[in-house]
């Protein structure tokens, strides 16, 4: 493998990790109303993911730098290009973030309100146009010869990247769902799963359908889109039987896949080009330096296992359920 | 104005208000590691509830420092595409650093200590707010070794075609003697931006009589971090200033107001006047030498003017104008001076009170030490003015434009729609967090707790 190919699989790595680990996040945030119903059962509910969702979010910033580093150009093309959707994305992150650490520091049902409804808007937002940014990847936008975005906004409104936002939001809500099972207990257990039950079938079909217009779209069938089917008709049929576990892991596995089988049907391309084949980002005409590569791989060698092991120690100290 | 202009004010305004936040978390993180660490040692209750209060602080201020941050990053793309093509290779790789080493480090620990007070054991603990202060203080180093490398670019080599810097040795950019200076100086501004705070905070609940042994503590140890934080930051950013006359004489030549060389070179106090349609401002006051050996290091050295500046790179890079705004490099040089003096006298005001045991009572220092609060982040925002303003019409010394650096895709108007944007969640977000940290700020604080809650406290998402 070469230094180039193995980074396209780092950022890879890193936009995946990013969607399955705040993918849940997300789907708590857009939940929190549903499953937490009273100020009480709400903070309960934003509890379960308040010790993690920071660092959650890294990922993103992780994936945005991992690019910039090593595909200067796909970074350069792809926040410029999709310039307005990023500006909301931004601004849908600050109003999620603010109202976890804001919304309980202060009483008074307007300040809750407006707090509930930024964590809510914002969990919504958020991986809905992250979504339609992935599926705008590999369903072909406007780009020059120069390399630069030129399109409208109107260009970013296709069907398949649309759709793939809504997979994507489905997807972080049975995450949420199977996740706040697994998480609390009594009433807000109930609710969670009755949510799960009911979004279990209605995501199974979305990634069903998701699999064929993406293998359609990039015209290759890769084993992710397999995997992402399976497992999704496995995460609806556990959290119909109420086991929450296997439920939460199915759904991972399903975010996981989706994210990957994106990327799979775009290499060795980083973004489609609608205006001809010779215009398509690659990862050899976007990629840094072969020098440049080989200092983050030390960089990322060594620091990236640290991680790892510190994120997943945190999710051991908290992983009892939330009272 | 055009798209360029647009971004730069785009850049300039979310930058500014990204760096009121990110002192305060570096520097509280590292206070409130202190405050535990007593209470660790000596088990004494009042440091544990001065840790959480403070502790409440930094929590408020990292929220909107994360939040902020992800707009910095994402903007080198979005309005700097050409930019971000033509260095990515040398700046990405300090940036992605920066999220590996440094934000999952101060993140993923802030959660632990947060909510991880009954489930660590206070050793344990204890190194997670520690771990915070470490991600804080390396989250620095990463993003300022960039920035240095766009002040005086290193260990790079153009390519072929002359439209990529590309990286040859990491070693350089990491060892950049403007990086080593300019670090340090972020860092002890930091310092004592987060003791102001800190001692901002204890001076009102002093002035109240509200808990007042408690808040003596901190004021003590706000006091005691706040004079030599000040000093070095006034040594350090002395001797980024002497790089900086070798690496960017522009910067230096323009922070004085300086049109012709001279030597020796003295220092203008203040002066009426000035700016680039202005050459000969009135000084009012004027310090023989004194400019030699700030810009020089030396009694007698030379201070190349703004004139041959132009001259010298007119002829390397071609016709244009080479000289950045005057008034703004001037003016936000001595903000930072005066206000360092300032803050140096008002910490040495508080240790004779320390001393002779009094500062409970002083009235006019506890009043001075609120009203002086705004002080710190003007000197910050002042820092980066001098900096980066000081850089233009450069985006990297030498090798690009400001004017070439923009994305060719975006328009004024849509930069316009950004802009507005990120001033309106910015100021809805700049009055709800000012209205909350004063709220918490000046919180009657609950009597100490027992002794058996004490071990292990409830907490949920607040305290």
């Amino acid at each position: 493998m070469t230094l180039v190919t193995f980074w396209f699989v780092v950022v890879v790595v890193f936009w995946t990790g990013f969607l399955v680990l705040e993918g849940f996040d997300f789907g708590v945030g857009m939940l929190s109303g549903v499953v937490g119903r009273d100020e009480d059962g709400r903070r309960q509910v934003i509890g379960t993911i308040g010790p993690v969702w920071d660092g959650n979010e890294v990922w993103l910033i992780v994936a945005a730098a991992g690019m910039f580093a090593a595909f200067p150009g796909w970074y350069a093309t792809m926040f410029s290009g999709f310039y307005l959707a990023f500006l909301l994305v931004l601004v849908a992150l600050i109003a999620r973030g603010v109202s976890f650490e804001f919304g309980d520091r202060r009483d008074g049902p307007r300040w809750r309100r407006s707090w509930e409804l930024a964590t809510t808007g914002g969990s919504l937002l958020a991986p809905l146009l992250i979504g339609v940014a992935l599926g705008n990847l590999l369903a072909g936008v406007p780009i020059g010869a120069d390399q630069e975005y030129a399109g409208t906004v109107a260009d970013l409104l296709n069907g398949y990247a649309l759709y793939s936002g809504v997979t994507v939001v489905l997807l972080c809500l049975l995450q949420g769902a199977s996740f706040l099972a697994l998480k609390t207990s009594g009433e807000l257990r109930d609710r969670a799963r009755r949510v799960g039950r009911l979004l279990g079938p209605l995501t199974a079909a979305a990634v069903a359908g998701f699999a064929v217009w993406t293998g359609a779209t990039a015209g290759s069938w890769s084993v992710f889109l397999v995997v992402a089917v399976l497992a999704a008709l496995a995460a609806a049929w556990q959290v119909g039987r109420g086991r929450d576990g296997v439920a939460f892991a199915a759904t991972s596995l399903t975010m996981a896949a989706v994210v990957v089988s994106v990327f799979v049907g775009l290499y060795p391309r980083g973004m489609v080009s609608s205006l001809g084949a010779s215009s398509d980002l690659t990862v050899t005409n976007t990629a840094s330096s072969p020098y440049a590569l080989k200092v983050m791989t030390v960089a990322a060698a060594v620091l990236f296992p640290v991680v790892l092991a510190y994120q997943a120690w945190t999710y051991h100290v908290f992983r009892s359920r939330v009272r | 104005m055009s798209a360029v202009d647009w971004s730069r004010l785009q850049f300039a305004t979310t930058t500014i208000y990204h760096f009121l936040f990110v002192p305060v978390t570096i520097g509280l993180a590292f206070l409130t590691a202190i405050l535990q660490t007593l209470w660790y040692r000596k088990g004494h209750p009042e440091h544990l509830r001065l840790t959480r209060f403070f502790g409440t602080l930094l929590v408020i201020n990292v929220a909107v420092g994360v939040v902020t941050g992800l707009v910095q990053e994402f903007q080198f793309g979005m309005n700097w595409s050409t930019y971000s093509r033509f260095v990515g290779d040398v700046f990405g790789a300090p940036l992605a650093m920066e999220g590996l080493a440094a934000f999952f480090l101060e993140s993923v620990f802030l959660g632990l200590w947060l909510f991880g007070w009954e489930r660590l054991s206070k050793r344990v603990h204890l190194a997670t707010i520690w771990a915070v202060a470490v991600g804080g203080v390396l989250s620095a180093a990463f993003i300022m070794a960039a920035n240095s490398w766009m002040q005086r670019p290193v260990g790079y080599q153009l390519n072929a075609a002359g439209d990529r810097a590309q990286l040859t040795d990491i070693w350089a950019v990491l060892t950049n003697i403007v990086f080593l200076w300019a670090y340090l100086h972020v860092l002890a501004a930091s310092l004592v931006t987060a003791s102001m705070v800190m001692l901002a905070v204890s001076a009102w609940h002093l002035r109240r009589r509200s808990n007042t042994p408690m808040f003596e503590r901190s004021a003590k140890l706000a006091i005691v971090a706040l004079i030599p934080a000040t000093m070095l930051a006034l040594f350090f950013g002395g001797r980024l200033g002497i790089n900086e006359t070798t690496y960017q004489p522009m910067k230096i030549a323009a922070a004085e107001a300086n049109w012709n060389t001279c030597q020796p070179c003295s220092f203008s106090v203040f002066q009426i006047g000035g700016g680039n349609n202005d050459p000969t401002p009135t000084k009012i006051i004027a310090i023989p030498h004194l400019l030699s050996v700030l810009a020089t290091g030396t009694w007698n050295g030379q201070v190349v003017g703004l004139n041959p500046l132009q001259a010298q790179y007119s002829q390397q890079y071609g016709p244009g104008y080479y000289i950045p705004n005057v008034f703004i490099q001037y003016w936000s040089m001595r903000v930072m001076a005066y206000g360092g003096v300032v803050l140096l006298l008002l910490g040495l005001w508080g240790a004779w009170l320390l001393w002779r045991k009094r500062l409970g009572d002083a009235r006019w220092f506890l009043r001075v030490a609120i009203w002086a609060l705004p002080l710190p982040f003007l000197m910050n925002t002042a820092g980066w003015a001098l900096t980066e303003n000081g850089r233009q019409p450069w985006i990297v010394q030498g090798l690009q434009l400001v004017r070439d650096a923009v994305s060719p895709s975006i328009s004024a108007t849509t930069v316009i729609i950004s802009l507005s944007v990120f001033v309106l969640v910015y100021a809805v977000l700049g009055v709800v967090d000012v209205l909350l940290m004063a709220h918490v700020a000046r919180r009657e604080l609950e009597p100490a707790p027992a002794a058996a809650e004490e071990e292990a406290p409830v907490l949920h998402f607040t305290y």
